[in-house]
């Protein structure tokens, strides 16, 4: 599946396809609804950006499981970046927006998703930041890739696919949702290998 | 951005971050816990050499907000009154290893002296500098205004800009760093700004600015304007007979009850009052038109906290080695400035 990248020294390989994306996809929906043993008290918050595109579809796969569920109000976004460590490191990040479904998290079963799981901070991040929103009774995390070189003691609950990565390479999701490349919305998982 | 220091030099892009930013602020103050740990050990040192109410008390609780250390300094009871100079207090501030360091001065440009002196390293925010600028006062306008102006036009503010609007400034527009403020932001932003006022009270060059000058409030008002902004009659910076009495000023200048009454009858339901107070309560504006529905000034006083906790977020937060705005990895998405080339470098 190797594709010589148009720009030198970079190699692409896509890794997941859209149908690959969507199987990983329908799979986690279904385990979280095994763990939590049904819909009840579920939210979803996905971490910006390309978090939020996947905790819709997953709450569109298990409103497609369990009927009663409105996709709508269990799904939410939560930013991070006010909670970051490396503010300092990196360039001024601009803040996006936290929306939380109507019913709040007080005593819900809030399962985190995200797009990449690689040194954990974004879920540490993430977590402090739950922590100023309510008490959810449960945190759970769900990622579509998990590349490893984890520099926080922290696991993902469901995974979509354990891709073993050099730190060298980069995991880049493409999100129809988001993303434009060459003009045309895509659903991909690439690794770009630069050397 | 290293200091905010005018609205003059902000790029249309600045600006807007900075409101976008001030935007996700506002739902912090909304939430139960109002507290982010983003500027977590950093210090702010509010360096204030001329009264102020709200702008220092907005600028305390912004950095609180975000978890900053927060000095308060005020010239009254400090060396300053033993004849300190600007310098040697800036270096004080120094030594203590301040990271922003907030100023009111009644020189005009003292904050972009205290930038450009090297004397100290922190990031400097002009918090109203004699008659010059205050940019926060008009950030804070801004964001007022576009949140009023997406309401009326059902979007949602993040993004916005101000095209379309008409934004009406009245009274002592000589004295008011405000007014100048919100002339170059709002105008930046894509409004139009009309200004009104008696002729002894607008400056020299008034002419050459991006606004279009009366010199009758019932004229100007006719103009059907979105927003009237009331300025505050500067008596402690009058010192020669500006207008006969107040009274005249009043009746002339004032937004009287009268004129409350005639936004009714020419049909303007949308059209908001606003003030930078403090008011002058029956000079400027009278307390029907203060108190009235259309009156934004509270919402001015509770937006400023959000706008001041986007302008420390984004000087204080990011790699101060990298000034490099558009190295941002998470880029402005919509840039609705993006086709013009205002505000934009080649």
């Amino acid at each position: 599946m190797t594709v010589p990248a148009s720009e030198s020294g970079i190699h692409k390989r896509v890794v997941l396809a859209e149908a690959d994306i969507d199987r990983a996809l329908t799979r986690i929906a279904h385990e979280i609804l095994e763990a939590n043993k049904g819909p009840r008290d579920l939210v979803l918050l996905g971490i910006p950006r390309r978090g939020f595109p996947l905790a819709q579809r997953l709450a569109q796969k298990i409103a497609a499981v369990d009927p009663s569920v409105d996709p709508d109000l269990i799904t939410g976004q939560l930013d991070v970046t006010m909670y970051r460590d490396d503010l300092r490191r990196h360039p001024t990040r601009s803040p996006l927006a936290t929306q939380l479904p109507p019913s709040g998290i007080d005593d819900k079963v809030v399962v985190l998703v995200d797009d990449v799981l690689y040194s954990g901070r974004t879920i540490r991040a993430g977590l402090d930041a739950l922590a100023d929103l309510g008490r959810p009774r449960a945190v759970r995390l769900a990622v579509l890739v998990d590349r490893g070189h984890r520099e926080l003691p922290i696991r993902a609950d469901h995974v979509g696919k354990n891709l073993p990565t050099s730190s060298l390479e980069r995991v880049r999701v493409h999100l129809a949702e988001i993303d434009l490349i060459g003009g045309s919305a895509v659903d991909e998982v690439v690794i770009e290998d630069r050397t | 951005m290293k200091h905010l220091l005018s609205t003059q030099d902000l790029s249309a892009r600045n600006a807007l971050r900075l409101l976008d930013t001030a935007e996700e602020m506002a739902a912090v103050g909304e939430r139960e816990i109002k507290k982010l740990p983003a500027l977590r050990g950093r210090t702010v040192v509010n360096l204030f050499f001329e009264d102020s109410t709200r702008t220092r008390i907005s600028f305390e609780a912004a950095a609180k907000r975000l978890s900053a250390d927060v000095i308060n300094f005020a010239a009254k009871g400090s060396s300053v009154s033993k004849g300190e100079s600007l310098k040697d207090t800036a270096q004080t501030l120094e030594a203590m290893s301040a990271d922003a360091v907030v100023i009111r001065h009644p020189a005009s440009g003292a904050p972009a002296r205290l930038a450009a002196s090297g004397w100290i390293d922190a990031a400097v925010v002009n918090a109203g500098d004699g008659t010059h600028e205050h940019p926060t006062q008009a950030l804070l306008d801004a964001f007022t205004l576009r949140r009023h102006w997406a309401r009326i036009a059902g979007n949602p503010s993040a993004g916005t800009t101000l095209v379309g609007m008409k934004v009406l400034i009245v009274g002592d527009v000589l004295h008011s760093r405000v007014a100048r403020s919100n002339v170059w932001l709002l105008t930046t932003l894509g409004a139009e700004v009309l200004l009104a006022g008696p002729p002894t009270l607008l400056p020299v060059g008034v002419g050459s600015w991006p606004c279009t000058v009366f010199y009758n409030l019932d004229d100007a008002l006719a103009q059907r304007p979105d927003a009237v902004m009331m300025l505050r009659l500067q008596a402690e910076r009058m010192n020669a007979a500006f207008f006969p009495s107040t009274r005249e000023y009043s009746r002339r200048w004032g937004f009287d009850d009268g004129r409350l009454a005639l936004l009714d009858t020419m049909g303007l339901d949308d059209t908001v009052i606003m003030h930078p107070g403090p008011m002058n309560r029956g000079l400027e504006i009278s307390s029907a038109a203060a108190d009235s529905p259309r009156s934004t000034v509270l919402a001015q006083v509770r937006n400023g906290v959000s706008v001041r906790m986007a302008a420390l977020y984004l000087l204080l937060s990011g790699d101060p080695q990298d000034d490099d705005d558009h190295s941002d990895d998470r880029p402005h998405q919509d840039d609705p400035f993006a086709t013009t080339p205002e505000g934009r470098t080649p």
